[in-house]
Order: C-alpha cells, then sequence, then structure tokens
C-alpha cells in the first residue's frame, strides 16, 4: 500500500498566502475500484468451485457448469479453427472478446479465476520493498513470449491438432480442480473425525464415491504448483509470461474503448505506479494497453493522481497499443507452430494402425482425430464421471496428443449404464450430448444400436471357473444389457476334492456387448483382470470396429 | 571475504564499543580516566563472547540426558512394559481393527398372534403396506416413540424404479411417512452400499428424492464408513467390513427388498438384500454364494423384512434392463421371519418350483434364522 503524499496540515498554513500552494487531503474512497474489483474476482473464484462443486450427478440440475469454459474465447476460436465449427454454447465467448473490445484485459484481473489465484499467491509472498517491486513491475522483453504460445498454438490448431488446453488458464484451472484439488479437498473432509454425515456429503465434491483417484494427477498437481510458485519469482509468471488466452485478449485490447491514461502534465515521474502493477504494463511511460490488465492499482497508488482509467481526452503518443513483437520473432514462432503438427502425428502412438487398447473413450466421443480436434483436456468430463472411471490420459493411453485428454479405466471402476453426464457437461463436443436413449440404442435409436466402447474379452486361463473350476461368474452378474453380453455354458464337474460343482463358464456374446467394462471393474482376479475391455469394437469409428455389422446369424 | 581476512583495525578499531570493557586486560584500581584507552585486541564487533555457566551446562546435560532417556525407554523397553514402542517382529506395526457387532433388532410379536409372515394384497403401495403390517401386529407394535430407524433398501443399480431391479420409490415413501408420522421415530436412516456410483443410483432408482421427500436421511458410503464386523457363527464373514455409519446408536432394522431373479443363486429376496451392507472383496463371495447369504441371514437381524412384490424381476436378473423381464403384482409383504418370506415369494411371486428352493434357504434354516415351512404362519389380509 501506498502512503497518501506528505501534505501541509489545511488548518495551520494560511489559505489565503500565495507562496503555500495548498494540497486537498486524498480521498481514502471505501469504494475504489480496486476494491469493486477485489469483490469481482472473489465472485468469479467462488463461482469457479461453486460450478465444480455442482458439476456432480445429485445436485446437477441444469445448472450451467461449463459456463465458465465456454466463456473462454480462446476456446471458442481454437475449436472454430481446427473443427470449422462453433460448437452449443461456445458463443458465450463473445461476451469476454466483447469485453475486451470495450475495455481491455478486463478479463484478466476481474473475472479469470486463475489470474485471481496468481494475483494472491503472488501478494502473500511478496516481501519485496517498494523499490524492488518497481523493478519487478517493469515490462521485460521477455513477456512477448505470450504471443508466440498463441501463434504456436493456434497455428497447430488450424492444422488440427489442439494442444490449447495445456496452456489454456480455465482448463488448467479446471484440469487441476477436477484431478488434484477436489480428491484432496473430499478425502480431508472424510478423514474428519466426528463430522455429521449430512455435512459430509455435502461438502464433498463427489459425495457417495470413496476416495476417488486419478491416474497421473500428480503430474497435473506438479505443473500448476510450478507455474503457481513462478509468482515467487516474476509477479503474474504465468499471465505476462505464458498466457495465451492473455496474449489473444492482448491483440485484442488494441481497439479497446477505456483504458488507463496517464496525465505527463500531472505526473512527477516517481514510479510508484509501479509498486502493483499486474500486467507489468509500464504505467509510469508509455502504457502497454496489450499487457495491461486493468487492475487499476496504478490509478490507486498514484499520489498525484495522474492515471485514469478512462475514455474521452487520452493521451495518444504515450501509448503502446500493439503488442511488442518483432515479426522475425512472429515469424519464427510461425515456423514452430507449423511444424508442431506434423511433429505430433508422426509421433505415430494414436492412429488407427496403432493406438493403445486402453484408449477407450467416454461414450458420445467422436471418431478419435475427430476428437483430438476438438478435446481441450479441461476434464470436466471427469470431474462430472459418479464412478471416477473417467481418468487423464497419460502417453501410454492417448499418445503425445492425447496426453491428459479422458480415458476410461475399468480397473478402477465402470461406465454407469444409464449416465450421459460427460457428454453433457463436455464444451466444445469432443463427447458430444447424447441421450440415454442414444446412449442405449433405445426409442428412436434402434436401428442404430447402442453406443459400444469397446469389446470384453476373456483370459481363460485366469478365470476361476475356466481354470480352476471354481464357481464364480460375478461378471455375468453385474452385464446390465439384456439380455446379457455375458453368458454361461453350465456344466457340472466332480472337484479334486469329490464334491460336485456347478459351474457356470462364462463367454462373451459380442453383438451384445457395449464395453461398458463393469465385468472387468468387478472381476475378483484384481491384478490382470480375467475379464477386460479394449478398445476395439468401438461404435464411433469404422477403422477400430470388430464385427462386421448385419452379418448373418448375428440375430 | 572472510572476516579474518579484513584488515586489522579496519572496524573494531574505526567503531570501539564503549560499554563492553575489555576482558583482557583489566583497568587496574586508580587508574586515571585520562590515559588512553588500551588497544583492542582484533574482533568483530557483533561477537560476544558467551561464558558457559555452571547451571546452563548442567541444565543442557539434563534435558539431553531427559529427552535420550525418554526416547530410549519409548523405543527400547520391552513391548508389555506401559507406553513401549517396541516393535521386535515388525507385526506390532500391523494395522489391527477391533471388530464391532450388532444388536439383535428383533422385538417379539404380540402374544396370541400366530403369523410370522403378512401378506397385504390391493391398492395403492401405500395400502398393500399397511395390510401387510397390520397381518403381523401393525408397525407401532414394532417401532417405540423416539427409535432410531435404518430402513435398507435395495439400489444396487442405477435403473429406474419400472425395470424392478430396485426397491420402489413409493413403497419406501409410504413406510418412511408410517415410521415418522404414525410411530413417532426420532429419525430415519436410509442406507445402501451399491455396485455402481452411490450417488447416481440413489437418484436414478427415485429412492433419495422419495426418502427425503418423506424425511428420511440418505447415508453414503465412502471410505471411512465402514467397519470390521463380527458375526458369530457365520462361516464366510466371521470377521468382514460393515457399512456401520448408519448403524451407529440404532434401535431397529427394516429391510425393504425388491423380488428378482438372479443368475447364480436363483432368486435375490430379503435376505439377499442384506448383500448390500457388505464392502471389502465383496465379489469373492460369488465363489459361495448360498453359504454367504445363509451368513447374511445370520448377520443381521431385523426388526422387520418387507418385500415389494409390486414389480417382479422374473429373468435376466439381478441386473434387468429391459422392462419385458418385469412382471406386476399385487403385493407387499412384511415378515418377522425372512426365510419362510423368501420361499413363500419364490413358489408365488416369481412361480418356481418350490422344490427347487434356493440352496441358500436351507442353509439359513439350519443357520437358524427361520423356518422355510411357512404353512400356518402366514395371515393375508386382502
Amino acid at each position: 500500500m501506498s502512503l497518501p503524499p506528505v501534505v501541509p496540515d489545511p488548518g495551520s498554513s494560511k489559505p489565503d498566502s500565495p507562496a503555500v500552494k495548498y494540497f486537498p487531503p486524498p480521498v481514502r474512497k471505501k469504494l475504489r475500484l480496486t476494491n469493486v474489483r477485489i469483490a469481482s474476482q472473489i465472485f468469479f473464484f467462488s463461482a469457479f468451485f461453486v460450478l465444480c462443486w455442482l458439476t456432480w450427478t445429485s445436485r446437477l440440475e441444469g445448472y450451467p457448469v461449463s459456463r465458465i469454459l465456454e466463456m473462454d474465447p480462446l476456446v471458442m476460436i481454437s475449436t472454430m479453427l481446427s473443427t470449422g465449427y462453433v460448437y452449443r454454447f461456445l458463443g458465450w465467448g463473445l461476451l469476454v472478446l466483447g469485453l475486451t473490445l470495450l475495455a481491455g484485459r478486463v478479463f484478466c484481473n476481474w473475472i479469470c479465476p486463475y489470474g485471481t489465484l496468481h494475483q494472491f499467491i503472488g501478494w502473500l509472498f511478496n516481501v519485496h520493498k517498494t523499490k524492488e517491486n518497481f523493478d519487478r513491475n517493469r515490462y521485460r522483453d521477455m513477456y512477448y513470449f505470450k504471443y508466440a504460445v498463441l501463434a504456436v498454438l493456434l497455428i497447430m490448431a488450424s492444422m488440427g491438432a489442439l494442444q490449447i488446453g495445456l496452456l489454456d488458464p480455465i482448463c488448467l484451472m479446471y484440469r487441476t480442480t477436477a484431478t488434484v484439488v477436489a480428491p484432496i479437498f473430499d478425502m480431508t473432509i472424510e478423514s474428519i473425525p466426528g463430522m455429521d454425515p449430512l455435512w459430509i456429503d455435502n461438502l464433498k465434491f463427489a459425495p457417495g464415491v470413496s476416495s476417488r483417484v486419478f491416474v497421473g494427477s500428480f503430474w497435473i498437481g506438479l505443473f500448476m504448483l510450478v507455474l503457481v510458485g513462478a509468482n515467487v519469482f516474476v509477479p503474474r509468471f504465468f499471465c505476462r509470461l505464458i498466457c495465451p488466452l492473455g496474449a489473444l485478449l492482448g491483440v485484442f485490447s488494441r481497439f479497446s474503448l477505456v483504458r488507463i491514461n496517464r496525465d505527463v502534465h500531472k505526473c512527477t515521474d516517481c514510479n510508484m505506479c509501479l509498486t502493483r502493477c499486474e500486467g507489468a504494463a509500464d504505467p509510469h511511460a508509455a502504457v502497454r494497453v496489450s499487457e495491461c490488465f486493468s487492475c487499476m492499482n496504478c490509478i490507486d497508488d498514484c499520489p498525484e493522481d495522474a492515471l485514469s482509467f478512462s475514455m474521452v481526452g487520452l493521451d495518444t503518443k504515450q501509448v503502446k497499443l500493439l503488442p511488442d513483437i518483432s515479426t522475425r520473432r512472429m515469424f519464427f514462432a510461425g515456423v514452430v507452430g507449423a511444424l508442431g503438427y506434423p511433429f505430433l502425428k508422426i509421433h505415430g502412438t494414436n492412429t488407427d494402425a496403432n493406438f493403445s487398447p486402453d484408449l477407450i473413450r467416454p461414450p458420445g466421443s467422436v471418431e478419435e482425430s475427430e476428437f483430438l480436434e476438438k478435446c481441450i483436456k479441461c476434464d470436466q468430463c471427469i470431474n462430472s464421471c459418479p464412478t471416477n472411471v473417467l481418468q487423464p490420459a497419460t502417453w501410454a493411453e492417448g499418445g503425445l496428443e492425447g496426453l491428459w485428454t479422458p480415458v476410461m479405466n475399468f480397473n478402477i471402476a465402470h461406465c454407469q449404464l444409464k449416465c450421459t453426464l460427460c457428454s453433457e457437461v463436455c464444451p466444445t463436443g469432443a463427447i458430444r450430448k447424447i441421450t440415454v436413449d442414444e446412449k442405449l440404442g433405445k426409442g428412436e435409436f434402434v436401428e442404430q444400436g447402442p453406443i459400444v466402447l469397446g469389446t470384453a474379452f476373456f483370459d481363460k486361463g485366469r478365470c476361476l471357473p475356466h481354470a480352476m473350476d471354481i464357481p464364480c461368474v460375478v461378471c455375468e452378474e453385474v452385464c446390465p444389457v439384456s439380455p446379457k453380453a455375458i453368458q454361461t455354458h453350465d456344466e457340472e464337474i466332480k472337484t479334486v476334492f469329490d464334491e460336485m460343482v456347478v459351474l457356470n463358464k462364462p463367454f462373451i456374446v459380442p453383438d451384445l456387448c457395449i464395453g461398458c467394462g463393469i465385468c472387468q471393474a468387478e472381476c475378483p482376479v484384481r491384478d490382470d483382470r480375467a475379464v477386460y475391455v479394449t478398445a476395439v469394437g468401438e461404435s464411433r469409428s469404422t477403422e477400430r470396429s470388430l464385427l462386421l455389422k448385419n452379418r448373418s446369424g448375428s440375430g | 571475504m572472510n572476516e579474518s581476512e579484513k584488515p586489522a583495525g579496519s572496524q573494531g578499531a574505526d567503531k570501539p564499543d564503549p560499554a563492553v570493557p575489555d576482558p583482557a586486560v583489566p583497568d587496574p584500581p586508580g587508574t586515571e580516566s585520562s590515559e588512553p584507552p588500551p588497544a583492542k585486541p582484533i574482533q568483530h564487533p557483533d561477537y560476544e563472547k558467551d561464558p558457559m555457566e555452571r547451571r546452563k551446562f548442567l541444565g543442557r546435560i539434563g534435558a539431553a540426558a531427559g529427552i535420550l532417556g525418554a526416547a530410549g525407554y519409548l523405543a527400547l523397553a520391552p513391548k508389555d512394559w506401559p507406553l513401549s514402542l517396541r516393535d521386535t517382529t515388525g507385526l506390532r506395526s500391523k494395522p489391527h481393527f477391533t471388530p464391532v457387532s450388532l444388536n439383535d433388532f428383533r422385538v417379539p410379536k404380540p402374544i396370541q398372534q400366530t403369523a410370522d409372515v403378512g401378506i397385504g394384497r390391493g391398492g395403492t403401495p401405500d395400502q398393500m403396506l399397511r395390510k401387510a403390517l397390520d397381518a403381523v401386529g401393525g408397525l407401532k407394535h414394532y417401532i417405540q416413540p423416539g427409535d432410531i430407524v435404518v430402513v435398507k433398501p435395495n439400489v444396487a443399480f442405477d435403473r429406474s424404479p419400472a425395470l424392478g431391479a430396485t426397491s420402489q420409490p413409493a413403497l419406501l415413501e409410504a413406510l418412511i411417512n408410517m415410521l415418522l408420522v404414525d410411530c413417532r421415530a426420532q429419525e430415519v436412516r436410509v442406507c445402501d452400499n451399491p455396485i455402481e456410483s452411490p450417488a447416481d443410483c440413489f437418484m436414478k432408482t427415485g429412492i433419495r428424492k422419495a426418502a427425503e421427500k418423506a424425511g428420511g436421511r440418505i447415508y453414503l458410503p465412502d471410505s471411512n464408513a465402514f467397519k470390521l464386523l463380527a458375526t458369530p457363527g457365520a462361516t464366510l464373514i466371521q470377521e468382514w467390513w460393515f457399512f456401520h455409519r448408519p448403524f451407529t446408536n440404532v434401535d431397529k432394522v427394516i429391510g425393504v427388498a425388491p423380488v428378482k431373479d438372479h443368475n447364480l443363486c436363483y432368486a435375490s429376496m430379503g435376505i439377499k438384500n442384506w448383500y448390500g451392507l457388505l464392502g471389502g472383496r465383496r465379489s469373492q463371495f460369488h465363489q459361495d454364494i448360498h453359504e454367504i447369504v445363509s451368513d447374511l441371514s445370520i448377520m443381521i437381524r431385523p426388526t422387520l423384512t418387507i418385500l415389494d412384490g409390486t414389480k417382479i424381476l422374473m429373468e435376466n436378473g439381478p441386473t434387468g434392463g429391459d422392462p419385458s423381464n418385469v412382471v406386476d403384482g399385487d403385493v407387499v409383504m412384511a415378515s418377522l421371519d425372512p426365510v419362510a418370506q423368501d420361499a413363500w415369494a419364490f413358489e408365488h411371486l416369481l412361480k418356481r418350483d418350490p422344490d427347487q428352493l434356493p440352496e441358500y434357504l436351507h442353509k439359513s434354516e439350519a443357520k437358524g434364522s427361520g423356518k422355510i415351512d411357512y404353512r400356518g404362519r402366514i395371515k393375508e389380509i386382502l
């Protein structure tokens, strides 16, 4: 906080004396713009977590839980580049875009929950003196980097490799909340002794599921920690240096009507405006509009009242409207982006000829190459999944390109038959919105048949009735389709202990199997399951199908 | 630069500290102050020598001995000494769970009543339930005002109630209403540990809505909700993980089960319903399904078992999934003897051959949870 300038006491000075210049005492208003900003930040930050908390099967009643993702114009623009269309509610991105066109990067410091997190952490750990902060908040040449990131990601997206979600702040925050913050919070709530069960259920992000786990979430958490921790060394490190959304808004803020303006006649070059400048926008010199987060701190800190957030009477000389990027750097970023696409594709771990058997996408997912053009890795689907079957893909399943996209891990849980939540919350249509009827192939979808996620197989060498003459068939019991896709050949045998045992030896009816994975999830052979589902046979792709459709003898 | 490498007198000589007299050169008595001060040895001005006093020394030694002694006792004392932490075999640190036990929740039937199984036929689920309960003496006989009652429906799958795989919400709502309004129970807890996602199952089956509408409280399982339960006399579950949280301080227990076909044990009715309270690796029990179901019949001794014969899953059980698998019935049963009740339902509701009763009913009878022969113990109210 800055101190008010030393002013002569108006009572003791003589107002009629021309020698003493009279300064009015500074107005310490409660309703300063910065306070309004903080209120807005608290609102949106809480809204973010409330929406994440609402994204649960028992709480979802038509709330727009993915709205913050859908308001992200970078999601809109990048998926539009990669697919050519704007899915469902992504038009909401125009709201933020419009706001930026009118008032600059207001989003960054008034709305963005990730920005709020960075600002808070930066404020909390800022032990520097005011003069040191001047230097920390000056514009640095390296801050051009985010524009290069944006260019690389957008060029890749336009060629069909959507990697925007790795660094988009909203996607990043959703992903981390879903796979790291929420399970840790739930674990904490559960382990508080003597807690009323009603409160446990009301507080937890995922009531009714014991200990959700997310494969590889350590790296997601670490990624977040490193980015947030960097605030200690460079204030708003992510926002100033990396954020592709900020870069996008920075480009559009060039046209904003309102901006920070410095009145050079009042300014005494004291640099106080740099004390808390969030965007490193150089308010003490030529204001960099593309960098300014409109945090309004400089207006607060200016002892001379030289700074204002205004529309009329702007200084057209002491201002830099465009981002500071040289043609050479942009050309280089373009080359990197253009090379990024083939680099990802020739990696070859997720092609129709060579894909992981564990690459099982949630129901409603579009065909894989299209999926990769749409999925922003926000993991909102994973957040909504009531069984914990949805997991962020590691390199093993998704390949380089599909890192942190949703896959199903049937060792952990299964895909619930009458659930389409993941398809409802997906902001980009990577998981298309489907109904239960469409998922199960009922009603008007009888012709089309149910959505098949994969196919179940038996490892007869490990299956208890097949290999060991021990009754089991949990898989048949839990098989949810009617008629059952796991059926049995029953035979009565005499065991070595001279007892007669009826063995129900299970087998798969592949035409009926929808790959929901409940057989694998419940199989008592816990390590290498005796029945397991692999991706082949999924109905979203003809290239990855198994059975000839409508073949004779298929019933 | 190291302090000792600094030029002699660069700091000490420039800034002599008059407050600290030099101990090396004591002032001889009678020395006049006008004499020049004696030269100080080269020393950093912030450096002050700390004399170790005897008291301090002894204190430190004592503290060190105390800490080490206490730690030594904890670590090395024989394990039967108090507070000893010693673990010579490595087995002491093995997690140990003390099993809990459940009360017997049964209530003797009214004097001069012969019926153990009540059957209510015709009307709305509410009316059928009332008839069935009246046949065994009325719910008020079993529930005292102020009781905490656990109601255990079957919520195993995320099916809509019409598919018959789960308990009917209308019946549950009627029961909770009777418990809270007629019997003035203090609290009604509704719990199950479904196979599929609990939150989802409770919602899709309509159980959550029905229970909350009537004023019941839903208990969802989580990892801390289970306790090891001792069931003396059981073969497979002498000690097993049990969804115990809703059973804390509970007075009465009522099961509300659907009547279903079951691929492995032929029929899932009143006794099999208690399977939904087990935790742990319960899918292993399919290797000996009849034994486990008979164990369930002695694991919990419910006040009443209510069988819901309004939607009967005749085939493709226990999951169902198709409306064609379901037959509408007009029966609700309430019983003090779950074995007799299941035997009757197997014959009259599932319409199966009474000579091919599931083996678990015979085993349950042998374990003393009831009698299969229901003749003369049934009261039917139309």
